[in-house]
């Protein structure tokens, strides 16, 4: 490559820049009040400017592919909870390190006095009773959580990681617009950023001296382990679900922290301390990151309502043997109307002005601070005093007191009626920064998210973050809402950093990573998910015979067809109509499960699971039936054989696998004997027989072994008793024997498990079964006791 | 006057469940007015835990676990209480314009403190319906904070029709009162809204109240089952007071008090109770009889 493009130069990035044009009275991080490019971005801005247009479509593609690849979305909230592809604007924002240190000292300082707020509010109360603080807004508050009152964190500190909402005014100075406590979100998708944007800038991000970010998670990591002091037991991520809007990230950290990832269905509380459910049994956890907000963490003390907490969980606090990241109850630190009491406080607890200020706010439940949002109303923003989101938040109802009084008769009224509930805050007007839209660098409001990890030497920032770009020019912050983005943050260094990855360095002690039991409710999902993926081929399977028959004889009252359509396996569904619904509705269930389990996935297993229900919403919409139905539902086995082939020749044999593997054997074996039973049947239709051999893909091994016509005895034979054949019922005893024998406790003190007697009997039988032995009689029983198997194995390991 | 008090609550589920830890508001409270002379309560099946602890606002309370499944759980007290007579006090509370200075004189969070009594709570949330009909039983400006409370207290027992079928422990407490009716947990519910909408702090007492009446007194409502009436802040040299708005009367030493919260969600006797699919039955039986004494 030559150094010297045809493109590159001032020149370049004047045509860069020609559009870019930043409004005016509002600071802009690319450029000064002159239009110059500030130091921290030129080389950046020259990289850029030597590529062709085409060339930087073209790596923004890749960054986006990346994205999609590894199943990076945004759950919406509201309509259908849809998955929303991740909303990445491609140009970082750059931060010299100078700079960064500035900001870093300031929230270092905020969060020591978040610290103090928290331990003084649930300890000695000196902020109320000196009059620093209103008790009247503490005691309204939902996040005070009286039964903490008095109870001291097992490390001693409320905090141990927090992110706070920061944005540059007009005047170049950095403000704090709120602090995030309760379980700041965005850190795992600020690793997500990174990645995909250095995919965007590849050579360039190799070159420029930017920060790392995998230093700080490893602080972090040592942190929350060392909370578990010298007790034996487990750091777990506790997620609201797979429907939760940042459930991705909970997953993506969980598998980077190597946490366990935990829901409240999946722990317990005996004599104080928490246990999470295995496959092996009950396992001790004493530090849990927590995802949930603190009111639903127990429904025992807290809000009863809930059903994602623990009950007792705040007990084990209580007695100390569980540290919760952040504290139960310090959520109250987000109340938005405590902002306007921080200077003060920073004087009572600290003896120092606040290094950062925070948006000015005012508490309108004070008479003089009333009169004062009332009398400048125009410039104010007026909120809910008591809320805990951003300001700017989709759900936010803050708006501009001059907007509130066109609709509001009477502003007064409605500020002396509610004083207590409301805060004016200054409007304030973001700083922008450059997203690429339409091909052109335009400006766009920003505020920068930054997190602070605690570490045995005190705070620790992340260098870097998570920007939330504006969608619109309209710089003032209230138009930053509803459809922003996202954006990397690179801090810039002098000189060359450190490569940080999260593996420990080869000096330190070699340290055997502890083996960590499966989860009952993750053992239980990808079970079912064996069981749902091969109940979608089977109905697959059995479709395709049905329309290939019918597209054959081009009707479809013939007895044979006649006999599949009553087949149990459809529940009484018409097979052209009806049992796609019965298919769609097997792949959904197979998704759900699979969602759940996302910490344990392969992104490309994912990524196959999904292409296949999206495939079969396609494939199955408005196909005639006969000759193009059985063509697509073709298509659909491939995809289902692709998804199984990925699973089985990639995944690791973890129990995790297994468990997915015995689902699978055993709703293989279920369809089968149910499958046989009913075509096998001495009563059944000429051609039923051939049917169950071609729905059990067994035609071209029939014809090798036997040389005859289908017969009763020769199907029986190759379908459930031959123990060389992957489809045969025998076989998926086989493979079912094999698979349990692995899992804790399969042998127990006194012999072999119940579970291992019942399939290891059961499997006997079929072996040595003589074909005709195995009527639709004996083939029902078989049926009932691989449900029984299935109970057995869902009471000694799925619950 | 000293009572023997019997509570039984039993639950049965259809499906069993498959264990459950529970927290128990049911044993009477040692405070000034009440002496508590044995307490014993007997639960079946035999928990795996059994802890005592104290609660924010100073209430006794019991946290059982069950770990193995079972289809039923009975709860059973026995206590004997000695309950002394309310002395009679002349008024000096506030107006109703003075309370609210008082209040916001005082830099206190402790559990006694009005205000954990003022702002919405769990199951009572400001409603305009509530500030209109406590607005309605004011007298004038100068009218005590205690006058006021008894005032409001006997409206509603005026106004309100006990009944128990029509509400369950569920029914928000503005619905119960569109209809004017239900039980005493709706009247206290109710009463609370009220006068917290005026400005006057209030909340949630559960006890007990004498089954049999006095020779030539009618039967009180609300006594087959656990009780609830009210407490309000009547300003720092009258303290809280506690009044019965399901019988319009003022509490007496025929009112054996159980825990205070906010709200019925404070204090519920049985909370963490299983919801299962297949439904559940429970049952409560009360017994509060005099044994005579002072």
């Amino acid at each position: 490559m030559s150094s010297v493009k045809p493109n590159s130069g001032p020149d370049a990035v004047a045509r860069l820049l020609a559009g870019y044009r930043p409004l005016p009275g509002v600071s802009d991080e690319l450029v000064d009040a002159a239009g110059a490019v500030r130091p921290a971005w030129r080389a950046f801005i020259n990289h850029v400017a030597a590529m062709s247009p085409e060339e930087i479509s073209h790596r923004i593609e890749q960054g986006d592919q990346y994205l999609r690849d590894a199943g990076v979305f945004f759950r919406q909230y509201g309509d259908g909870q849809a998955e929303r592809a991740w909303p990445l604007s491609h140009i970082p924002v750059l931060v010299h390190e100078k700079e960064w240190a500035t900001i870093t000292e300031g929230l270092i300082q905020r969060a020591d006095l978040l610290e103090s707020i928290v331990a003084d509010l649930y300890g000695d109360q000196r902020l109320v009773q000196e009059g620093h603080l209103p008790a009247s807004l503490v005691a309204m508050s939902p996040e005070w959580l009286r039964p903490l009152v008095g109870v001291r964190p097992r490390s001693g500190r409320f905090l141990h990681f927090i992110a706070f909402e920061i944005a540059r005014g007009p005047d170049g100075q950095w403000w704090v617009l709120g602090d995030r406590v309760q379980a700041p979100s965005g850190a795992g998708f600020a690793l997500e950023n990174r990645v995909a944007t250095a995919r965007v800038f590849p050579d360039h991000f190799a070159r420029a001296n930017i920060h790392r970010l995998a230093g700080f998670f490893r602080a972090f990591r040592d942190t929350m382990n060392d909370l578990r002091g010298d007790t034996d037991s487990r750091v777990g991520i506790l997620t609201p679900g797979r429907l939760n809007d940042t459930y991705f990230e909970h997953a993506y950290i969980a598998r980077y922290l190597g946490f366990m990832l935990l829901e409240g269905e999946d722990l317990t509380v005996e004599n104080g301390q928490v246990m999470v459910r295995t496959i092996a049994g009950l396992e001790p956890v004493s530090v849990l990151w927590r995802r949930i907000d603190a009111a639903f963490a127990d429904p025992l003390e807290l809000n009863e309502q809930s059903r994602l907490g623990v009950p007792g969980l705040v007990e084990a606090v209580r007695r100390g043997q569980l540290a919760v990241v952040n504290a139960l109850g310090s959520g109250i630190l987000e109340t938005r109307a405590l902002l306007a009491f921080m200077p003060r406080m920073a004087q009572a607890l600290l003896d120092e002005p606040l290094k950062l200020p925070n948006i000015a706010t005012w508490w309108c439940g004070q008479e003089s601070e009333r009169a004062h949002v009332l009398a400048h109303a125009d410039r104010m923003m007026i909120g809910e005093a008591l809320s805990t989101r951003m300001l700017f938040d989709s759900e936010d109802s803050t708006e501009l007191g001059a907007t509130l009084a066109e609709r509001q008769q009477n502003l007064g009224e409605m500020i002396d009626q509610r004083g207590a509930m409301l805060v004016g805050q200054e409007a304030v007007t973001l700083s922008t920064t450059p997203a690429m839209v339409d091909g052109a660098l335009t400006p766009r409001p920003m505020s920068l998210r930054v997190f602070l990890a605690r570490t045995p030497r005190g705070w620790r920032a992340m260098p870097g973050g998570y920007a939330r770009i504006g969608h619109s020019q309209d710089a003032t912050a209230i138009a930053m809402q509803r459809g922003g983005s996202v954006a990397d943050v690179w801090v810039l260094s002098d000189k060359p950093v450190k490569n940080e990855t999260l593996l420990p360095s080869p000096a330190a002690p070699y340290k055997r990573s502890r083996r960590v039991e499966l989860p009952s409710r993750a053992a239980d999902n990808l079970f079912w998910m064996g069981r749902y993926v091969e109940r979608a081929e089977g109905l697959i399977r059995m479709l395709r015979a049905w329309h290939v028959r019918l597209a054959e004889t081009g009707r479809d009252d013939t007895p044979l067809l006649g006999h599949v359509r009553a087949f149990p396996g459809f529940h009484g569904a018409d097979p052209t109509s009806e049992a796609p619904a019965a298919l769609l509705s097997s792949i959904s269930a197979a998704t759900a499960s699979a969602t759940q389990v996302r910490d344990r996935f392969s992104i490309d297993g994912w990524t196959a699971l999904n292409d296949l229900a999206a495939s079969a919403r396609a494939e199955l919409a408005d196909v005639s039936p006969g000759h193009e139905s059985a063509r697509a539902l073709g298509r659909l086995l491939h995809k289902v054989t692709g998804f199984s082939g990925l699973v089985h020749d990639n995944m690791y044999r973890f129990a995790g696998w297994r468990f997915l593997t015995i689902g699978r054997a055993l709703e293989r074996a279920i369809n089968m004997s149910e499958a046989l039973a009913w075509f096998a049947d001495e009563g059944a239709p000429d051609g039923a027989l051939d049917l169950v051999v071609e729905v059990g893909d067994s035609v071209l091994t029939h014809r090798r072994l036997f040389a005859v016509a289908t017969s009763r005895s020769t199907v029986i034979d190759l379908l459930a008793c031959d123990a060389n054949n992957p489809r045969s019922v025998l076989y998926q005893l086989e493979e079912m024997k094999e698979q349990v024998a692995f899992l804790p406790g399969a042998q127990e003190a006194d012999g072999m498990s119940e579970l291992s007697r019942a399939i290891l009997k059961l499997q006997a039988d079929v072996a040595v079964a003589a074909p005709e032995s195995l009527d639709t009689s004996r083939l029902s029983e078989v049926r009932v006791e691989l449900w029984r198997v299935s109970d057995l194995l869902t009471q000694a390991y799925l619950r | 006057m000293i009572y023997d008090i019997k509570l039984s609550i039993q639950y049965v589920y259809r499906a069993a469940v498959a264990g459950g830890r529970h927290v128990l508001y049911m044993t009477p409270s040692q405070t000034s007015q009440q002496r508590v002379i044995t307490s014993l309560l007997d639960i079946t099946p035999a928990p795996d835990e059994r802890i005592a602890k104290t609660d924010f606002f100073g209430n006794t309370a019991v946290e059982v676990a069950f770990r193995a499944p079972h289809e039923e759980i009975a709860f059973r007290l026995r206590a004997r209480v000695e309950r002394l007579a309310e002395e009679e006090a002349p008024d000096v509370s506030p107006s109703l314009r003075e309370l609210m200075d008082e209040i916001a004189g005082l830099r206190s969070l402790t559990p006694d403190s009005p205000y954990h009594f003022l702002a919405d709570s769990p199951r009572v949330k400001a409603r305009p319906e509530f500030k209109d009909y406590a607005r309605a039983q004011l007298a004038d400006a100068a009218q005590s904070v205690r006058a006021i409370v008894e005032a409001v207290g006997m409206a509603l027992d005026r106004d309100m029709t006990f009944d128990p079928g029509s509400t369950n422990v569920d029914t928000p407490p503005e619905e119960a009162f569109a209809e004017r009716h239900g039980v005493c947990q709706d009247f206290s519910h109710i009463m609370i809204g009220c006068l917290r909408s005026i400005g006057i702090p209030a909340g949630y007492v559960s006890g007990f109240l004498r089954t049999q009446p006095p020779e030539g007194e009618e039967r009180l409502e609300g006594a087959d089952a656990m009780h609830a009436w009210v407490r309000a802040w009547c300003g720092v040299a009258t303290g809280w007071i506690e009044f019965d708005p399901t019988n319009g009367i003022p509490v007496s030493d025929q009112h054996i008090a159980v825990a205070h919260g906010r709200d019925y969600g404070d204090v519920a006797p049985v909370r963490g109770v299983v919801r299962t699919s297949g439904g559940q039955a429970s049952k409560q039986a009360v017994d509060v009889i005099p044994l005579g004494g002072s």
